[in-house]
């Protein structure tokens, strides 16, 4: 590629070429002094030339995804042969000459392997093994079906006078075409069907087919090559069997040595723990090792990567981290896409070669009829046997897709151009026809696929997320066909997976997880995570404003109950896992403003956490430094789970508000609280919370109808949270000091309570209350009304007590006592912005309400308030969460 | 059944019933009287027999599954001390294949049959409800395998996946409403779009008895 390359891009370069010289030279001196400025091409020419190719590759890519249009007609492979086709063009027009081509060296060498890598290594594996057996037959038989038919029809033609006698080859020439045209290109097949979306399990086939049937285009290849060589006189019998022989040799072979390198790879993944920096670079370069050892020993080398990137994946994502996980991911898909680019581009511009152009109409046509008509009918053949078997039958639609999905491409095109000329006289009008070949069916084809899937309407992939009932149901599944198959006697196909499974576990998997990883290694687990750790990552990548939250939300559903309840579907979700961190609960608690809200509350409290540390230079070659960055996005991280542990538990106590009211509640709903109260306290995620002792699931959901009627109010209690919060921030700042009160402070301590009354009549409070530390605004948005309403209940009992007779004055009660000394400074900054009669009242007040409400003997209502109040009664060593905290419910009050 | 069930009429009749073919049933036939020791029912113990089945880790559900009257189709609850043949084969023909032959309902039909057994193996209390206790219970099982991963997380990966269903199934719900577990309905409705024709059949073809017992 590289010297290929050299005449296209040196020819704006050409000029600037020349002129160094004379710049340089411009002093005229025999021994040239110190130069100051000297122009070094041809020390940099070839890898600048890779670079710009890139480029200009990317760049294309860019504008041709401006247009949403244009990009979801025409699949990106024919706009990148198109542009070739331009480029190839420019260059002939300006050099007159056109040397350039794809070489094979290149292709084989240095943009196959990416592509595979890549295709074997997020293979989604089960489906593959699942179809195995059809995907080997399309492969094996029916590669060597079309390398034969093709191969003997093109010579029929030849023989019946349609080919011009110019084209000099024997049948074993036209064999030997045959075998490389036969062959379906994973790349182009990828490259059109990415965009096509038909059901996995048709795509699974086709792009199997295309992976595999390497091994076989190899031999053929091969083979007839060397027949063609020695002349077909001279080939005896025993070089058949051979040949027959080389096949199993170069697919079993290649297969092999990817597993031995998957084996490696798995294994040296295991020890990285303290370097985990250069662990993606492992899996890049294992697998080209892999790919290189296969071609040294003129094995399979994409069935090598293939199975060395299928092999490895389980246990190389158990072993590394996640940061490398994500690493391997998209350096892989670049490096895949980058080189996919590359090569439809060359592809393009490698046409316009002039030289190449040996034309023969008969053999063009020939060529392209008796592909498409030997793909199509070996695919009904084969699909007709593969269908006795099957348990899912392909249907004819499929067998249509599957034929006209069989594309050529760069690997026919690159096997054909290293034929050699003195031995294949008829090469050039072969490279031709591929050329036209490849054009055909990666234009037409592909341009045509998509209507053609739509028209038949072909069964799509449907894209839904993996949930964890599916998971779990298809793991059950697994077992009850596994003992099925066991007790009818007969070793199937899920017996041998369920025996391969045992084996893996049994040995595989010791010998090449970490211990840490192999310990909590389960799929259904696995899933479990990967659901939450997504949650968060949508969440935080977008923002803030999704609520996708892994196909739980439905967006489509028009009402807020449903977001609340998802909400808490994921908090409860993700409580069981420590890693995860769902900010969803409070953006998805109500619609419309709210959420607005919400997402600027977000957006204050990310911007606004101030680090304490300064982000330190990463010097360290060897580490990507984890303190600095990381420990303060988990602490942002960990912020916000509190809060919204905290809303979640004020929307449990609003429900359990609610059904207290006609009844008492039940032991064990409260007892649950407390646990929960105290697994939050902790910092952890709580581990069962909701379904303690009873077995029933209780969603809440706010009605309508309140957040219709306050809408204004909502209104304006969010700008008091956002102005709430900000201060509270910078009060973090100031002080200095780190209270466990605020969703912004760095690092939430928690302040041993003092017990409260309602601790002290029941036991299993105490210690838990200072969870309600964390209450933040938040709560007044989840639980408004009903809240509020309960309040007044709840405490109307005292109200004859509390001084002030106004509806407000159950929520004054929760005024806490002011803190001593650090509230005082603060006082007056709060006071301009909410200039309320609330701030009046004098602590002693609140203090006289507290103590009445604790005499109340209205227990069980008291336990709903509890950690509530237990938050108040704390709240005095945090300033700013006081003021939110009331402020906030007394506005509503009074609106009420 | 067993020894006497040789007249080709019970083959026959066996054959409408279940869809098997005759020699399909003969060969079952055969297995059957291997795991029963000749006898003309199985019961459970029988099924300790089967060495393979030891280390799957919801043997128990699966054997019970085998017993369960609603999937026998004898009755909404309960469970069979022993079964015969023919309810063997009621058994095992829920997993028959998709034939090609078949029509559009017939395999909505047979999906929803299969996904039937599933959720009747779910649900142990016959109350038409896999409630959290049951969930939990199944992923426990299911999750025994490794013993690395404790109780704990199982119980919290069946409550999120209650969560989940209940998400899914209830869309809205009132303020005091509880989520009492999945009905089947709902249970349909989790499976819903999900393609799992291949994964629910067992290959009854060509089958080779080679799995001894001991």
């Amino acid at each position: 590629m590289l010297r290929a390359a050299l005449p296209l891009l040196a020819l704006p370069l050409v000029g600037a070429a020349e002129e160094p010289p004379q710049k340089s030279g411009s002093p005229g001196e025999p021994p040239p002094g110190l130069a100051l400025f000297r122009w070094q091409w041809h020390e940099v020419e070839a890898p600048y030339l890779v670079a710009l190719w890139i480029l200009v590759a990317s760049l294309a890519k860019i504008v041709f995804h401006l247009s949403r249009k244009v990009t979801s007609l025409v699949p990106e492979s024919c706009l990148l042969i198109l542009l070739g086709l331009v480029l190839g063009g420019i260059v002939l027009a300006v050099a007159k000459k056109a040397e350039y081509q794809l070489e094979p060296g290149t292709f084989f060498l240095f943009l196959l392997p990416p592509i595979v890598l890549d295709s074997g290594y997020f293979m989604p594996s089960r489906l593959f093994f699942d179809n195995l057996g059809a995907i080997l037959t399309y492969a094996v038989v029916g590669t060597l079906w079309n390398a034969f038919t093709t191969g003997a029809a093109l010579w029929g033609l030849q023989q019946a006078g349609l080919v011009a006698p110019r084209v000099q080859a024997g049948f074993l020439d036209f064999l030997l075409f045959g075998s490389l045209i036969s062959a379906v290109d994973p790349v182009a097949v990828l490259a059109v069907f990415e965009e096509v979306h038909v059901n996995e399990t048709l795509f699974i086939i086709v792009f199997g087919e295309s992976l595999l049937n390497d091994a076989v285009t190899v031999v053929l290849y091969k083979v007839c090559n060397s027949f063609v060589e020695m002349g077909s006189a001279n080939v005896q019998a025993t070089d058949y069997l051979k040949g027959v022989a080389s096949l199993f040799v170069v697919s079993l072979g290649g297969a092999a040595v990817g597993l031995v390198f998957a084996f490696l790879l798995a294994l040296t993944t295991r020890f990285t723990k303290r370097v985990r920096i250069i662990e993606p670079l492992l899996v890049f370069l294992l697998a080209y090792a892999a790919y290189l050892t296969a071609e040294m020993a003129s094995l399979s080398a994409i069935l090598a990567v293939t199975m060395c990137g299928l092999g490895c994946k389980k246990y190389v994502e158990a072993n590394i981290s996640h940061k490398s996980r994500t690493a391997v991911k998209y350096t892989m898909k670049t490096l895949a896409s980058c080189a996919e680019t590359v090569i439809f581009m060359l592809l393009g511009i490698s046409a316009v070669d002039s030289s190449k152009w040996a034309w023969d109409s008969g053999l063009v046509l020939g060529t392209l009829v008796f592909i498409l008509f030997f793909r199509a009918l070996g695919v009904v053949l084969q699909t007709w046997v593969l269908n006795q078997f099957r348990l899912v039958p392909l249907d004819k639609i499929d067998q249509v897709v599957m034929s006209y999905g069989g594309l050529r491409g760069a690997v026919a095109f690159a096997l054909v151009i290293l034929l050699d000329r003195t031995k294949v006289p008829a090469k050039d009008y072969f490279v031709a026809t591929t050329i036209v070949v490849v054009f055909f069916t990666v234009i037409v084809q592909g341009l045509t696929i998509k209507p053609l899937v739509k028209w038949l309407k072909v069964k799509r992939s449907e894209h839904h997320k993996p949930t964890l009932n599916q998971e779990l149901h298809e793991h059950t599944f697994d077992h009850i066909l596994a003992a099925v198959e066991d007790v009818v006697g007969h070793h199937g196909y899920h017996y041998w997976r369920d025996r391969w499974e045992q084996f893996d576990k049994k040995y595989l998997s010791q010998l090449l997880m970490r211990r840490s990883a192999y310990r909590i290694r389960d799929q259904i687990w696995d899933v479990y995570y990967r659901l939450n750790i997504r949650d968060a990552i949508s969440f935080v990548d977008q923002g803030g404003h999704v609520l996708s939250s892994a196909g739980l939300t439905l967006p489509s559903m028009p009402s807020r109950n449903s977001v609340a309840e998802t909400s808490v579907t994921n908090l409860l979700r993700e409580s069981g896992s420590g890693a995860c961190l769902d900010l969803q609960v409070i953006d998805t608690v109500r619609s419309g403003r709210d959420r607005e809200d919400a997402v600027m509350h977000h957006l204050l409290c990310g911007g606004l956490y101030k680090p304490r540390r300064r982000y330190k230079a990463s010097c360290s070659r060897h580490y990507i430094s984890e303190d600095a960055q990381e420990r303060q996005d988990k602490e942002i991280f960990q912020q916000n789970m509190k809060r919204r542990l905290e809303s979640f538990k004020s929307t449990k106590h609003n429900i359990c508000f609610t059904k207290s009211k006609p009844r008492l509640r039940k032991t064990g709903r409260r007892k649950k609280d407390g646990v929960a109260n105290a697994e939050a306290t902790n910092g952890k995620p709580p581990r069962d919370l909701g379904f303690q002792d009873t077995a029933a699931v209780i969603l809440t959901v706010e009605s309508d109808k309140e957040e219709e009627s306050d809408s204004s109010e909502t209104e304006k209690e969010d700008d008091e949270g956002i102005i709430f919060v900000a201060r509270a921030t910078s009060e973090v700042l100031q002080e200095g000091k780190v209270s466990g009160s605020l969703e912004v402070c760095p690092s939430p301590r928690i302040i041993p309570p003092s017990p409260t009354c309602a601790e002290k009549e029941l036991p299993w409070k105490s210690g838990h209350g200072d969870l309600a530390v964390y209450v933040s605004s938040e709560t007044t948005k989840i639980v408004p009304v009903d809240m509020q309403t309960g309040w007044n209940q709840s405490i109307s009992s005292l109200e004859s007590l509390a001084s002030p007779p106004c509806t407000q004055a159950p929520t004054l009660t929760r005024l806490p006592p002011h803190p001593l000394g650090a509230e005082e400074p603060q006082a007056p900054l709060h006071l301009p912005s909410d200039p309320r009669p609330s701030f009046a009242f004098p602590p002693s007040l609140a203090k006289a309400g507290r103590s009445h409400s604790e005499s109340s003997a209205d227990i069980p209502q008291q336990q709903e308030l509890q950690p509530l109040m237990g938050h108040k009664n704390r709240t005095h060593l945090s300033p700013g969460t006081a003021n939110s905290h009331w402020c906030i419910p007394f506005n509503r009050g009074g609106r009420l | 059944m067993g020894a006497a069930h040789s007249a080709s009429a019970e083959v026959r009749e066996l054959e409408g019933k279940t869809g098997f073919s005759s020699e399909q049933i003969e060969q079952l036939h055969r297995r059957f009287k291997q795991l029963s020791g000749d006898q003309p029912t199985i019961r459970k113990e029988n099924f300790n027999n089967v060495p393979d089945l030891e280390l799957n880790p919801i043997r128990s559900k699966i054997v019970r599954a085998f017993f369960d009257n609603r999937n026998l189709r004898k009755g909404p609850s309960g469970l069979a001390d022993e079964i015969n043949f023919e309810d063997f084969l009621t058994i095992m023909s829920y997993f028959r294949p998709i034939d090609t032959t078949m029509g559009e309902e017939q395999v909505e039909l047979s999906r929803k049959e299969k996904l039937r057994f599933l959720f009747h193996m779910y649900d142990s209390d016959s109350d038409g409800r896999i409630t959290l206790e049951e969930y939990r219970n199944v992923v426990e099982e299911l999750l025994s395998g490794n013993p690395h991963i404790e109780k704990e997380s199982a119980r919290s990966i069946a409550d999120g996946a209650m969560m989940e269903a209940a998400s899914v199934c209830v869309g809205q719900m009132e303020p005091d409403q509880v989520y009492e577990g999945i009905t089947f309905e709902d249970f349909l409705k989790i499976w819903q779009g999900i393609d799992i024709e291949t994964k629910m059949h067992v290959r009854f073809l060509n089958m080779e008895t080679i799995a001894l017992c001991h």
